[in-house]
C-alpha cells in the first residue's frame, strides 16, 4: 500500500528553556539536595541528556514534608476556600499561558507526540485545576457532611506516562480541599513537574503548599513511609501499589491507588467497523500504549473478526511513528530503555506461546527507544500477553461468539480499570456496561478523560477515584 | 405459666449459604453471661468454615447485586419486620451480656433506616458528569463484591446491624466474624435472615475467635473488601491490613470506636461500592 509522503513538521523547541540542572522544590524555592547527588533525564527519542535533576534522599524528603506540614498548619489549612480557589484559578491560567512550552517539554522528556501533549495532556491539566478551583469554596455542598475538613499533608507519587496530567490529578483536588502536598514525579519525566514548581512561584502560592522531590523508587518509598504524612496517593503499577498498601498498613494513613489494567475493548458484529477500528487504534496506540486504561485486549465477535483485523492492519500501516515533536507523528518514543525491554520481552513470550505477531511496517529511528505498533492474533486467555499489562503499543486479539462469552472473557482478569464496547444496539451497550467490572466503560468511544468525570479501578486496579465530585473524597475527613 | 417446665434450649450454630451447619472442625466454645454464668456452647469456626462462607458469599453475588434496588429495599425492610417480632428475645440476649435493651430498638430502627437507602444511594452517590464534549457521562455506584467483616464485640446486636446493613444494602454479600464474647444475638439474627426473603449466602455468620479466623478472611483472594471495625488489637489490625494488601482489598478501619447511637451517615455504604463511569458519544 502506498504511503502518504509528509514533509517534516517539527514543533520548535526554542520555546523551552531547559536549565542544565534542577534542585528540589521545597518551601517555595529550588534547593540543593543534602547529599548533592543527581541523575540525568534524557529524551527517549534521541537519548540526548536534557538536564541533571537532584536526587532527594530521606533527609530531603523529610525537609519537604516538614515544609508541607508547616504550610498546612500556618496558612493553607486555615485559609478560606474562597482564597484557595483563587490560587488554583491562577495556576490554571498560567498553565494555559505556558501551554505550548509545557507541551514541548512534555514531548521532549516523555517521548509522546506533540499532538497529544498539545491537544490532550496540557489542556486537561489546565481544565483540572480550573475544575477543582471551583470546588474549594463549595466543599460543604459536596455530599461529605456540612463541614468536611482537609486531611493534612499528602505524599503523592506519580508515573511517567502522563507526567504533568498526573500531577494535576493529584495536586488540584488536594489543594482545593485544603491539604498541602509533597509530590514525587517519575525519574524519567521530572521536567514538567519542575516547571510546574515555577508556575507555583509565579502564582505566589504560599511556600510549602506544593513541594516537589525528584528521584527514583527510594525517594518515593521515603515519602510514602514518612511518619508525618497523612495521606498517600499513588498512580503506577499494581506491583508497587501492593507494596504501598502493605507498607502503610497499621499507620492510619489514608490511601488511594490507581494501578494497572488489562482492558477489554469489545467489538460486536453490528458495530460501525470503521469507527471501531479508530477506537481500537486510539485504545491501544494512544501515548504508545503507555496507558493504564489502554484497550490492550481486543475482543472481537467471530463473525466480523477477519473484516476488523484486515481494516485494523490497513489503518496501522498509516500510523506515523517517529519524532515526537513532529506534528504529524501518531506514535512517539517508548519512554525508557527499561520499558522497551519489558515490551520486547513480553512480545517474545507472546510469540513463543504460540500467538501470531504482526507489526506495522515502519522505519524506526536509529537512536532512542522505539517499538512498532504490533498486534497478536490467535491469543487465548491463558497467554501471558492476554493477562499481563504490557504498557506498550501491543494489542492482543481474542474472539467471542456471544455477549455472555464477551463479558466472561472481559472480566477474567484481576484488573478492572476500564473497558470498551462497540455496538449500534443501545440496550446491549447498557447491559454490557452493567456487567463489565471496570471503573470506566467507554461505549463507542475510548480513552476519553475529563476533570468532571471520576476515574479509577475495580479489584486490583486500585481504589479511590480521581476526577469529579468523587475525587474530593480522598482529600477530605468527614 | 408453670414454673417447673424444663425449657428447650437452642443450639447455636454457624450460618453459611442459608444453612446452619456446625463448625466443620467440630469445635465449640463456652459463652458466658455478664455475671459469668454459662449461656451456651457456640460453634468455634475454623479456616475451612471461613472458606466455605466465602464460597457461599461469592455464589450469592450475581443474584443479590443483580436484584433491583427496590427489591433489596423490600427484603431488608422485611428483615426489620421480623426483628420487631423477636425483639423480646433479642432484648433478653443482650441483657444477659449486660447491655441496655434499648440497643435492640436502635438496631431495628437502624435496619429500617438502611433499608430505605437501597433505592436512594445511587442518586446521592452517583450522577451525571458535565464533561467538555458531546458525551453522555454517568457515574453510578456498584457493589464491591464479597465483604469480610469483623463485627464489633459490643453492642452485640446494634454493632452487628450497623456494620452488616450498610454493606448488603448496596448489593454486596458478606462474611461476618461475630462478636467473640457476645455471639448469641448474631446467631439469632441469622435465624431472622434465614426466614426473611434474603437469598442464602448474602449474609454468612461465623462465631468463634476472630483472632484465629480473620487472617484467613484478610488473605482470601476472593474477598474484595475488609471491615476491621471489630478489631481492637492494633497489632492484629496491622497484620490483617497487610494481608489484605495481597489482592488490594478495600479496608475500613475506623479511627475510634464509633458512637453507635449517632447518625451513621453514608460513609459505610460508600466504603463498599465501586464507582463506574460510562461514556457514550452524543450524535445524530
Amino acid at each position: 500500500m502506498p504511503g502518504f509522503d509528509y514533509a517534516p513538521a517539527p514543533e520548535s523547541r526554542s520555546i523551552v528553556d531547559i536549565k542544565p540542572s534542577y534542585g528540589l522544590f521545597v518551601s517555595g524555592e529550588f534547593v540543593d539536595p543534602v547529599d548533592g547527588t543527581a541523575f540525568k533525564t534524557i529524551s527517549p527519542a534521541t537519548e540526548e541528556v536534557l538536564a541533571e535533576v537532584a536526587t532527594a534522599g530521606p533527609s530531603d524528603v523529610d525537609r519537604a514534608v516538614q515544609a508541607a506540614r508547616s504550610a498546612y498548619a500556618s496558612v493553607w489549612g486555615t485559609m478560606s476556600g474562597r482564597d484557595r480557589a483563587k490560587y488554583l484559578y491562577r495556576i490554571a491560567r498560567i498553565v494555559q499561558e505556558r501551554a505550548r512550552e509545557l507541551a514541548v517539554l512534555e514531548s521532549l522528556d516523555n517521548g509522546k507526540p506533540i499532538r497529544e501533549s498539545r491537544d490532550v495532556d496540557v489542556p486537561l491539566v489546565a481544565a483540572h485545576f480550573f475544575y477543582y478551583a471551583g470546588w474549594a469554596d463549595k466543599l460543604a455542598h459536596a455530599g461529605f457532611g456540612p463541614a468536611p475538613q482537609p486531611i493534612g499533608v499528602a505524599g503523592q507519587v506519580i508515573p511517567w506516562n502522563f507526567p504533568l496530567l498526573m500531577l494535576a490529578w493529584k495536586i488540584a483536588p488536594a489543594l482545593a480541599c485544603g491539604n498541602t502536598v509533597v509530590l514525587k514525579p517519575a525519574e524519567t519525566t521530572p521536567l514538567t513537574a519542575l516547571v510546574f514548581a515555577e508556575i507555583c512561584q509565579q502564582a505566589d502560592l504560599p511556600p510549602g503548599v506544593v513541594n516537589i522531590v525528584t528521584g527514583a523508587g527510594e525517594t518515593g518509598a521515603a515519602l510514602v513511609n514518612h511518619p508525618a504524612i497523612d495521606k498517600v496517593a499513588f498512580t503506577g503499577s499494581t506491583e508497587v501499589g501492593r507494596l504501598i498498601a502493605k507498607a502503610v498498613a497499621g499507620t492510619r494513613k489514608r490511601v488511594t491507588l490507581e494501578l494497572g489494567g488489562k482492558a477489554a475493548n469489545i467489538v460486536f458484529e453490528d458495530a460501525p467497523i470503521d469507527q471501531a477500528v479508530e477506537g481500537i487504534v486510539n485504545g491501544i496506540f494512544f501515548n504508545q500504549g503507555h496507558v493504564c486504561c489502554a484497550g490492550s485486549r481486543l475482543l472481537v465477535q467471530e463473525s466480523v473478526a477477519d473484516q476488523v483485523l484486515e481494516s485494523l492492519k490497513r489503518r496501522m500501516t498509516q500510523l506515523r511513528v517517529g519524532d515526537p515533536l513532529d506534528k504529524n507523528t501518531d506514535i512517539g518514543a517508548i519512554n525508557s530503555a527499561e520499558q522497551l525491554d519489558r515490551i520486547r520481552r513480553l512480545s517474545e513470550i507472546g510469540s513463543s506461546e504460540g500467538a501470531e505477531r504482526w507489526s506495522a511496517p515502519c522505519e524506526l529511528p536509529d537512536r532512542g527507544f522505539w517499538f512498532a505498533p504490533t498486534i497478536f492474533t490467535g491469543v487465548t486467555q491463558a497467554h501471558r500477553i492476554a493477562r499481563e499489562e504490557i504498557f506498550g503499543p501491543v494489542l492482543s486479539v481474542l474472539t467471542f461468539r456471544t455477549p455472555a462469552e464477551a463479558v466472561e472473557k472481559a472480566n477474567n482478569t484481576p484488573y478492572g480499570l476500564s473497558a470498551g464496547v462497540w455496538t449500534e444496539k443501545g440496550s446491549r451497550i447498557l447491559a454490557m456496561a452493567d456487567r463489565l467490572r471496570a471503573g470506566v466503560v467507554w461505549a463507542n468511544t475510548f480513552n476519553k478523560f475529563d476533570p468532571s468525570s471520576p476515574f479509577g479501578g475495580y479489584k486490583e486496579s486500585g481504589y479511590g477515584r480521581e476526577g469529579g465530585r468523587h475525587g474530593l473524597e480522598a482529600y477530605l475527613a468527614y | 405459666m408453670p414454673t417447673d417446665r424444663v425449657d428447650v434450649r437452642k443450639t447455636y450454630k454457624l450460618f453459611i449459604g442459608g444453612a446452619f451447619p456446625r463448625s466443620e472442625s467440630g469445635r465449640t466454645y463456652q459463652v458466658t453471661s455478664a455475671a459469668g454464668g454459662f449461656l451456651a456452647n457456640a460453634a468455634l469456626a475454623s479456616r475451612k468454615d471461613v472458606r466455605d462462607a466465602v464460597v457461599a458469599a461469592r455464589a450469592a453475588v450475581p443474584k443479590w447485586a443483580g436484584a433491583t434496588a427496590y427489591n433489596r429495599g423490600q427484603v431488608l425492610y422485611r428483615v426489620a419486620e421480623l426483628l420487631e417480632g423477636r425483639r423480646e428475645q433479642f432484648a433478653a440476649e443482650v441483657t444477659a451480656f449486660g447491655e441496655d435493651p434499648s440497643t435492640v430498638h436502635d438496631a431495628i430502627d437502624r435496619w429500617v433506616w438502611y433499608a430505605g437507602w437501597a433505592d436512594k444511594f445511587a442518586q446521592v452517590h452517583g450522577g451525571a458528569n458535565p464533561v467538555a464534549g458531546p458525551y453522555f457521562n454517568l457515574s453510578s455506584p456498584e457493589p464491591t463484591g464479597v465483604v469480610g467483616i469483623v463485627a464489633p464485640a459490643e453492642p452485640a446486636l446494634l454493632g452487628l446491624v450497623s456494620v452488616v446493613a450498610p454493606a448488603i444494602v448496596t448489593g454486596n454479600t458478606v462474611v461476618i466474624l461475630a462478636s467473640e464474647p457476645r455471639p448469641l444475638p448474631a446467631v439469632s439474627l441469622a435465624e431472622v435472615l434465614a426466614t426473611s426473603d434474603l437469598p442464602g449466602g448474602v449474609v454468612n455468620i461465623l462465631t468463634g475467635r476472630p483472632a484465629e479466623t480473620a487472617p484467613w478472611l484478610a488473605s482470601h483472594q476472593d474477598v474484595n473488601a475488609l471491615d476491621l471495625t471489630g478489631v481492637a488489637d492494633p497489632e492484629l489490625a496491622t497484620s490483617l491490613e497487610q494481608a489484605a494488601a495481597g489482592n488490594l482489598k478495600r479496608v475500613v478501619r475506623p479511627a475510634a470506636g464509633p458512637a453507635w447511637t449517632a447518625d451513621p451517615g453514608t460513609a459505610r455504604m460508600a466504603a463498599f461500592v465501586e464507582t463506574k463511569t460510562v461514556w457514550h458519544p452524543k450524535g445524530g
